[in-house]
């Protein structure tokens, strides 16, 4: 595992090009592009403001950067540094900004969501889209690029509008039957949208491409419903997760549910449940000498390792607070691998433990408990291979073959609050406070132990 | 005289034996009493002493004589002729003896019954005591069953209260529901009110700004993008519209053809897995109906059932050309006959294991099926251990994979993989010398085989020149003698030179086969024996030459190690020998290591 000297950021703004090949971060007003494999600062631009919000351009070649309290937009070109674009929204604010798929428009959602605003770069020409919904996740592209789903609320009813992405032009609107729509997401084969209610019903709702309603379903009633959604890569599946803690999959021929994944706090039936040990090096008193100043700092960060506990497990669950609004339970984060073989869950009144299921087997493949609240995981692009983190100093990876935890070996207690896959699979960003960090991990170990997974 | 007084005495201690007894025996008092016509026999002492006086004797036989006559005796008590006061002694001691039997028996009756009677009153007693504790235990079960009406009625009053309770919080429920469903909706009637207010007031805001002619809108922008496709914008007409429409459902359209291939795909695969499942049914339920051959009217059943089974084939192999929804029916039918066919006879074999285990085991049959349980037994015994046993490696494995993954550890794993790597090059440095050692050989059997070829061509050699100068000595027509020499020549040479090949060919193979065993090659004899008659041909033109034919073998069985290589290795070595030069470089490598 090699570790790249620490970086600043600001705002957790750091990301990697979609080609892979620059590594662009914000540090107060300034936008840094390196490259990714030397690091070296290839180019730096600077903002009018603190930079809040930044993107790339689907063909690398264009960054953009929001300040949202200044209502301002800022595009750079890397191929012409000298280039430059400004956009501002005036007095009508901005709260969000972000790139059509072309990465030659740029779509603007104003204060109180009056309208979306989208500038193109080619003609400079400016068109709105009228009421949006200001939702969980009201706007999506389709993965190819060709259209945009965006919900919309009109005279208190939901509205779905499906635009073509290549000239802005209105495919279809249709009303949904929902009460007060929360999300859309496109399946990635682009040919069902998904649209679930706010977390007061459990309803979902898939829709075909031309706004027909393919199919709804509800698992339970009067309770608190959906918290999370998520499509397999294949297209192939649809897993909901829920305020009731547990994970429902849905296939895409009849849009029944084929699997219920529950989240138990006594694990009895999987394969493996690592749980993370910390130990802290044993060093006494006289061996610690002054000069030798890396004992000192290693004495301060603690070792850990990955025990298998032998089943049952219990793992700590935290009750939530009844009286809270967004109370601290249910299904809030899954992710399925790349392969659509895996899928990753982590229940928020069990904030230690990642959930590991597999797919084929349909059944619990392995839990990881770990000695601190989950704060981010991610698959790898390429490789059946999850990466977490804790808010430590610590980087953990799973893969079917086993466990690593590793101690990134920053100077200054660098804490991982987020970490990013580069698109290849072959490095990590690792995003601290305000630092970043590149991780380049080895592919051996884990080679090895898929070696000695596959022939067990 | 002193004598029968005695005997007398004691004939009245037993009547007074038997008199204090007679209260138990009223039956024969009664009997003594009216034998004793005597007056006032309540006091007995006083008429006993007045039984039998001098005077009374006669009187006194005779009543004696009459009451042993009563008891059944014979009375032969006679008295002496009269005058004589005495007794004719031998009838009256058999008397006397005859009495006192009977009064023995009756003693001995008398203690039995004693005997009985204390039994019984024991048993009275034991009785009594039994008694009195059920009489407790009655009072007691008594007490505990109004203590379980009492509690019983309790419950019932709470059940009462309870249901009361349920009754009124049932009623709150609803009410809370109601309750519920006007808040629900006076919040959604609010929402939707205030969301109206909102919206007017976007609308407002936007007209606000739209109106004030905001200056600050603007884009700035050095130089305006090209399309990211490199082509010009399209007018949007109706025609750029339909053919929007046209795309979407041509996506549309692949899409769901995508997905009705793969249903298609699945949908065959299933209907294989049913008509091999059929096929297979089918076949094992053939054979039954010979061998369940018992009644009639199970004959007739079979009958019908391998009429269907015929029919069924039919239809299955119709379903088989064609996939319509009655043929699917028809095949689902026919797989649900089956299936009911196979669970029977699946019942019937049920039933006839449980006969035969019901049965003693006195037919030979059962016992290899003992045997064979016993065998199945003992297997599991095995799979079971074996699986133990992978299990325990997993387990030490497992341990080993996660104990360690420190830096240490890793370190430790790459000396496992140079370790590996250095076992590996081992090896290939041992196949590569048994191969050089091979080649050696082969090597010098070529020279071998090129020294007799050149001293057999030199022998030739002067064996023509010897001839030909023979004929040239012999002078014969030039013209014939040309033609014959040379056909000779070359026939001679035909006739000596193959051997020769023969003997070099068939001496090589041997010693490569033995270098190819070792890699398994695939190409056996065409390949070994082509170069080699190269290599016998080049012999015969010149000195042998050693760096070409070595190089060409060096090539082939690299080849061959290339391929090895890819068979058995993971981590292919290959390119260490990709080339002649590399098998140096390997050599070099090796030293070090070796």
């Amino acid at each position: 595992m090699n570790f790249s000297e620490v970086f600043k950021q600001s705002n957790q703004l750091c990301k990697v090009s979609p080609d892979g090949k620059y590594l662009a971060t914000c540090v107060q007003y300034r936008l840094v592009i390196r490259d990714v494999n030397t690091l070296q600062i290839l180019n730096l631009y600077t903002c009018l403001d603190q930079i809040s919000h930044m993107e790339w351009s689907s063909d690398s070649l264009f960054i953009l950067c929001a300040m949202y309290k200044r209502g301002l937009v800022q595009v750079w070109s890397l191929e012409q540094p000298d280039w430059h674009c400004k956009i501002d929204e005036g007095s009508i604010g901005l709260v969000s900004s972000r790139w059509s798929p072309d990465g030659r428009h740029i779509l603007n959602t104003t204060e109180f969501h009056l309208r979306i605003t989208v500038w193109s770069l080619c003609t400079k020409a400016v068109s709105y889209i009228k009421y949006p919904k200001a939702c969980q996740k009201g706007l999506d592209f389709s993965r190819d690029g060709c259209y945009m789903a965006l919900a919309e609320r009109r005279d208190c009813k939901d509205y779905v509008s499906i635009f073509v992405c290549d000239d802005w032009h209105l495919l279809r609107h249709f009303e949904t039957e929902t009460q007060d729509l929360s999300g859309l997401e496109w399946s990635p084969n682009g040919c069902v949208l998904a649209v679930w209610e706010s977390c007061l019903e459990y309803k979902m709702l898939l829709y075909s491409l031309d706004g027909r309603l393919l199919s709804t379903y509800s698992a339970y009633e009067w309770s608190l419903g959906i918290k999370s959604v998520s499509w397999s890569p294949s297209s192939q599946f649809l897993a909901i997760g829920s305020f009731d803690e547990k994970v429902r999959i849905l296939n895409h021929i009849t849009w029944k549910k084929i699997a219920q994944f529950e989240h138990p706090a006594i694990i009895d039936n999987t394969k493996t449940v690592y749980k993370e040990i910390e130990k802290r090096p044993a060093v006494s008193s006289d061996e610690m000498s002054l000069h030798d100043i890396t004992v000192a700092s290693s004495l301060f960060s603690t070792q850990s390792k990955y025990d298998i506990s032998p089943l049952p497990v219990q793992i700590p669950v935290v009750k939530p607070d009844p009286d809270r609004a967004n109370p601290k339970i249910g299904v809030s984060a899954l992710a399925f691998s790349s392969d659509s073989r895996y899928i990753a869950t982590k229940n928020d009144n069990m904030a230690t433990a990642v959930w590991v299921w597999d797919m084929q087997k349909l059944r619990l493949e392995a839990v990881l408990e770990q000695t601190s609240t989950i704060r981010c995981f991610q698959w790898d692009p390429r490789r059946p291979r999850l990466a977490l983190c804790t808010g430590n100093s610590k980087l953990y990876l799973w893969s079917p073959g086993g466990c690593v935890s590793v101690q990134v070996p920053a100077e200054g207690g660098f804490q991982v609050h987020s970490l990013n896959w580069h698109c290849s699979g072959d490095s990590l960003i690792l995003i601290g406070k305000d630092q970043l960090c590149l991780c380049l991990p080895k592919n051996r170990i884990l080679k090895f132990y898929q070696y000695i997974y596959q022939h067990n | 005289m002193g004598d029968w007084g005695l005997t007398e005495t004691s004939m009245d201690n037993y009547e007074i034996s038997s008199l204090s007894h007679v209260e138990m025996s009223p039956s024969r008092h009664n009997n003594l009493m009216s034998a004793y016509s005597l007056p006032s026999s309540k006091s007995s002492y006083s008429v006993i002493s007045a039984f039998c006086t001098e005077d009374n004797i006669p009187q006194c036989i005779s009543y004696i004589n009459q009451e042993l006559g009563s008891l059944g005796l014979a009375a032969h008590i006679q008295a002496d002729p009269p005058g004589r006061a005495s007794l004719n002694a031998a009838p009256a001691l058999n008397a006397m003896y005859e009495l006192l039997q009977i009064h023995r028996r009756t003693m001995n009756s008398v203690e039995e019954l004693e005997k009985e009677q204390l039994k019984k009153t024991s048993t009275l007693e034991h009785m009594q005591t039994s008694n009195s504790r059920l009489k407790d235990q009655l009072e007691l079960s008594i007490r505990e069953k109004s203590g379980l009406h009492e509690t019983e009625r309790q419950l019932q009053l709470k059940l009462k209260t309870l249901q009361s309770c349920l009754k009124t919080e049932k009623d709150e429920v609803q009410k809370l529901q109601s309750i519920i469903a006007s808040r629900a909706s006076q919040y959604s009637h609010d929402a939707k009110r205030k969301e109206r207010e909102a919206a007017k007031l976007k609308e407002r805001l936007s007209q606000l700004l739209v109106d004030r002619k905001d200056k600050k809108l603007a884009i700035e922008m050095l130089n305006s993008l090209g399309r990211s496709d490199g082509k010009r914008s399209h007018w949007k007409t109706a025609k750029a519209t339909a053919s929007r429409e046209a795309e979407m459902y041509k996506s549309l359209l692949s899409d769901y053809e995508a997905s009705q291939r793969a249903l298609m795909l699945e949908n065959a695969e299933l209907q294989k897995v049913l008509q091999q499942m059929k096929k297979e049914m089918m076949h094992i339920l053939s054979p039954c109906p010979p061998l369940n051959r018992g009644g009639s009217a199970e004959e007739s059943q079979e009958l019908g059932d391998s009429d269907r089974e015929e029919r069924s084939a039919e239809t299955s192999r119709e379903t088989l050309d064609q996939s319509c929804e009655h043929a699917r029916e028809q095949l689902t039918n026919s797989i649900r006959q089956q299936w009911r066919k196979l669970r029977n006879h699946v019942q019937k074999l049920d039933n006839q294991a449980s006969l035969v285990q019901n049965q003693p085991p006195s037919n030979a049959e059962v016992i290899p099926l003992e045997t064979h349980e016993q065998e199945v037994e003992r297997m599991r015994l095995e799979v079971q251990q074996c699986k133990e046993f992978i299990h325990a490696q997993q387990q030490l494995l497992q341990q080993q994979l996660n104990t360690s993954f420190d830096d240490e550890t890793a370190a430790l794993l790459n000396g496992c993989y140079t370790l590996e790597e250095k076992e590996r090059l081992k090896e290939e440095w041992r196949l590569f010398d048994e191969q050089k050692r091979n080649f050696e050989k082969e090597r010098k059997n070529f020279t071998e085989a090129a020294i007799r070829l050149g001293r057999e061509k030199r022998a030739f050699e002067e064996d023509r020149a010897a001839w030909l100068k023979h004929q040239f000595l012999s002078m014969t027509p030039f013209a014939d003698r040309m033609r014959s020499s040379s056909s000779d020549g070359q026939s001679a040479l035909s006739v000596k030179s193959e051997p020769e090949i023969k003997t070099s060919s068939s001496k090589v193979p041997p010693v490569k086969s033995s270098a190819y065993t070792t890699f398994s090659t695939p190409k056996p004899s065409k390949s070994a024996a082509v170069p080699s008659t190269i290599d016998v041909c080049r012999t015969l033109r010149l000195i042998p030459d050693y760096s070409s034919s070595r190089h060409s073998n060096q090539r082939r069985w690299q080849e061959s190690g290339a391929t090895e290589d890819e068979e058995s290795w993971l981590k292919s070595k290959s390119k260490v020998c990709s080339s002649d030069l590399s098998i140096f470089s390997l050599d070099e490598d090796k030293n070090p290591l070796t």
